[in-house]
This record gives structure tokens, C-alpha cells and sequence, in this order.
């Protein structure tokens, strides 16, 4: 029986391949549950932020935020790549550091400067090997999203912003259409178009306590904050679901390969049957003849 | 004639509380403000603090923890965007130099000030929930 024992170690290694994915998998699944639910719960404060802050972009004519003023000389663009902290997702990682990569390569070639802040270890270990100008990062972000992380690596962008070193700022992430799809985009974060915002509901005016150019500061930063979240959130759920079924894709191969081995074995062992049944019939037709 | 007020608290990650008040009380910057329906449109920073809810058609006080935010009111509606995490320029900065850091890699930041600034927000955070909490009991006995 040559090559039998071969086979069944292949097998035994391709079914506990197959046990680890489908693990994974069902993780994921119950993981991908939750990360939608987040998602879902940063919408209401998004969009309460952006009424506040279009009553205000309108409310106070005299003070103008920075992240509301376009700016006509553009030098330098800052870009923030959000990515997943662990592999095994499919292409999820990949498709995002493609298009910003070919946008930077495109920047680059029109004189710009491009300053990079990553969340995610992928997109960390990925930009510091193509010796992209890293600002900041974050990594080791867990699997449920808290601003209080963000708020660190986002300001320094947003100071950079704020002192003119960067005049545009992007964010890349993968946007959770559905469970099977999801999409990598890149989009203008700063300067806030006036249309994203929205026209306020009337014309009146805030007290503000105790002024309002702090208070617009503030709001512009949570509200810049927020958006970003959002896009952490709907990467993570991202993440999730594209992990689940890369590893339902790999479970199914998994499978395949194992009946394809099966055959081979089965037909191996028959082979020697086989083998063995017509030498025994040769041997006794020598004797008795 | 509107005898309550609707409340929505709202925090980035989650939505706290919704429903009709009478009556709310709220930890401005300048000090804490009541606020009863039909109040003249207002835009505050809020500190660390409790936030108390008087619902309507009933007389129970909803108290809710906040760890800072901006609080908006408008004659029927009143909008907590409440922060979940404690915030000050100290702690900002810090947050900010240790994403820096991480970007340079450099094995060794400078701890004590970061700790520092931790120190006061945790110390800050605990002030107000015993305050919080002081509230509740003297309300139960």
C-alpha cells in the first residue's frame, strides 16, 4: 500500500485546516452582528452633530471654523487609512491600501505632499514599508471601537490641519454595504463642503455660555470626530463580515480537497486489495496445478 | 400649551436616552442650569457630571452620567451629545503624542507627563460620579 499512509496524514492535516476555518468563521458570524449594531448606534449622534453644526455654519456669519474655509492653494494633503488589526479577511485590507496608494502616487506626481495617519495594524506595518510620511497611528484597536482611542491620532491631523501644514484631508476605509459586499472608498474630510452639512430649519440664533467661537470648536472637532468613527465602525463591520466569508470560502475548499484525497486514498487501498487477492489466486493455482 | 420637553442623549457610540421631560437639569461649563419646556434656544459646553431628568408622567428622576459634551436646547427639544470619554486639552495632547509616538516607534515616551494627565481626568471622572451618586442616595432615603 505505497503512498496510503501519505494520504491519510495529508488528510488528518487538511480536516484540522478545515476545523480552525470554520471556527473562525462562526466567530466572525457573531462577531459581524455586533459590529453592525454599532454601527447602527453612532448614526443618531452623527446626524445630531450635523444639524447643530448647520444651524451654526449659518448662525454665526462674523466666525468662520477653519474646517469650513476652502482653501485655493492646495500644497500638502493629508490622508487617514483605516485597516484592520489582523489578517484573514479576504481583500478587505488590500482593496483600501490599493486606492490610497494610487491616489498618494497621483498627489505625488502632481507636487503635492502627503502625510499619512493609519488605524489598523495592517495599514501601519504597510505604509511604513513603502516609507510613506507617517504622522500617527493607532493599532491594537480591539473588536469594539471607542472614540477615546481616536482622539489622539486624529488631532494631530486635525492640528495639521489647523496650522496649514496639510490644506485637504481624506479618509480611506471600506464601506459595509451588505454582508457580502463592501466597498473601499476614499472621501474629502476636510474642508466640510457647505452641502454636506445642510441648510438650517429657520433663522434664529443660540445663547452660547459661555462663548461661541469655543463652543464651534468644540463641535467641529467631535463632529470631524464622529465621522470618523463612523468609518471605523462600518470598517469593522467590514472586517468582520469579510472574514466570515473568506472562511467560508476556505472551509468549502477545504472540503473539496478533502473528498479529492478520499478518492485518491480509497482507490490507493483498492489498488492493493486488488493486488494482494490476485496474487493469492496466482499462488494457489501454482500449488494445486 | 407644551408642559414637557423632548430629551435626546446621544453619545458617538450610542444612543443613552430618549423620551418627555418636565424638567432637566444639566452641568453647563458656567454651572449647572435647569431647564423647563419652552425654553429660549441655548448652545453650552457641559462638564463632568450628573444629568437629572424629571420624566414626564411620572415622577421619577432619570439621572445620567456624563463625562462632558455640548448640550443644545431648543424650545421643545433639548440634545445632549454626550462625550464617553473625559476630555481636556491636557488629555488631548497626550493622546496626541502617544499616537505620534507610535508612529515614530520609539521604545520610551515621556509617562510621567502622560500619566499626569490621566491622573486628573480619572480623579475628575471619579469626582463626578460620587457626586452622582451622592444625589441618588439622598434621593432613596
Amino acid at each position: 500500500m505505497a503512498g496510503s499512509k501519505e494520504i491519510r496524514t495529508k488528510i488528518k492535516s487538511v480536516e484540522n485546516t478545515r476545523k480552525i476555518t470554520k471556527a473562525m468563521e462562526m466567530v466572525a458570524a457573531s462577531k459581524m452582528r455586533k459590529a453592525q449594531d454599532r454601527m447602527r448606534a453612532a448614526r443618531p449622534y452623527a446626524e445630531k452633530i450635523r444639524n447643530v453644526a448647520a444651524h451654526m455654519s449659518h448662525a454665526e456669519p462674523e466666525y468662520k471654523h477653519p474646517f469650513l474655509i476652502k482653501r485655493s492653494d492646495v500644497k500638502n494633503v493629508g490622508v487617514i487609512v483605516i485597516t484592520s488589526d489582523k489578517g484573514l479577511c479576504g481583500g478587505l485590507n488590500t482593496n483600501v491600501l490599493r486606492i490610497s496608494v494610487n491616489q498618494m502616487q497621483e498627489w505625488s506626481k502632481s507636487n503635492l505632499g502627503v502625510k499619512v495617519c493609519t488605524i489598523g495594524n495592517k495599514g501601519s506595518s504597510f505604509m511604513s514599508r513603502v516609507n510613506a510620511d507617517v504622522k500617527s497611528s493607532l493599532v491594537g484597536l480591539g473588536d469594539a471601537p471607542h472614540i477615546d482611542k481616536l482622539i489622539g491620532p486624529v488631532k494631530i491631523m486635525l492640528d495639521a490641519y489647523v496650522a496649514g501644514e496639510i490644506d485637504q484631508l481624506y479618509i480611506a476605509y471600506n464601506r459595509f454595504i451588505n454582508t457580502m459586499k463592501q466597498e473601499p472608498i476614499l472621501e474629502q474630510l476636510l474642508p466640510l463642503s457647505g452641502e454636506k452639512l445642510g441648510a438650517p430649519q429657520g433663522q434664529w440664533d443660540y445663547i452660547y455660555e459661555p462663548d461661541a467661537q469655543p463652543i464651534i470648536d468644540d463641535l467641529m472637532v467631535r463632529y470631524i470626530e464622529s465621522l470618523i468613527y463612523q468609518a471605523v465602525a462600518e470598517n469593522m463591520a467590514s472586517e468582520q463580515s469579510a472574514r466570515m466569508v473568506a472562511m467560508k470560502a476556505a472551509s468549502d475548499n477545504a472540503k473539496t480537497v478533502i473528498n479529492d484525497l478520499k478518492l485518491v486514498y480509497n482507490k490507493a487501498r483498492q489498488a492493493a486489495i486488488t493486488k494482494e487477492i490476485s496474487e493469492i489466486v496466482g499462488g494457489a493455482a501454482a500449488v494445486s496445478g | 400649551m407644551a408642559t414637557t420637553i423632548k430629551i435626546d442623549v446621544v453619545s458617538a457610540e450610542e444612543s443613552i436616552f430618549s423620551g418627555e421631560a418636565t424638567f432637566i437639569v444639566a452641568p453647563a461649563i458656567m454651572g449647572e442650569v435647569g431647564i423647563y419646556p419652552r425654553h429660549t434656544p441655548m448652545l453650552t459646553s457641559i462638564k463632568p457630571g450628573a444629568l437629572r431628568i424629571t420624566v414626564a408622567d411620572s415622577d421619577e428622576e432619570q439621572l445620567i452620567f456624563v463625562s462632558g459634551g455640548i448640550l443644545e436646547v431648543q424650545p421643545g427639544l433639548v440634545t445632549v451629545l454626550a462625550d464617553t470619554a473625559i476630555r481636556g486639552h491636557d488629555l488631548d495632547e497626550a493622546k496626541a503624542l502617544e499616537a505620534k509616538r507610535i508612529a515614530e516607534e520609539t521604545l520610551k515616551s515621556n509617562a510621567s507627563e502622560v500619566n499626569y494627565a490621566l491622573a486628573q481626568t480619572e480623579l475628575a471622572e471619579a469626582i463626578a460620579q460620587l457626586q452622582a451618586i451622592s444625589k441618588l442616595r439622598k434621593k432613596v432615603h
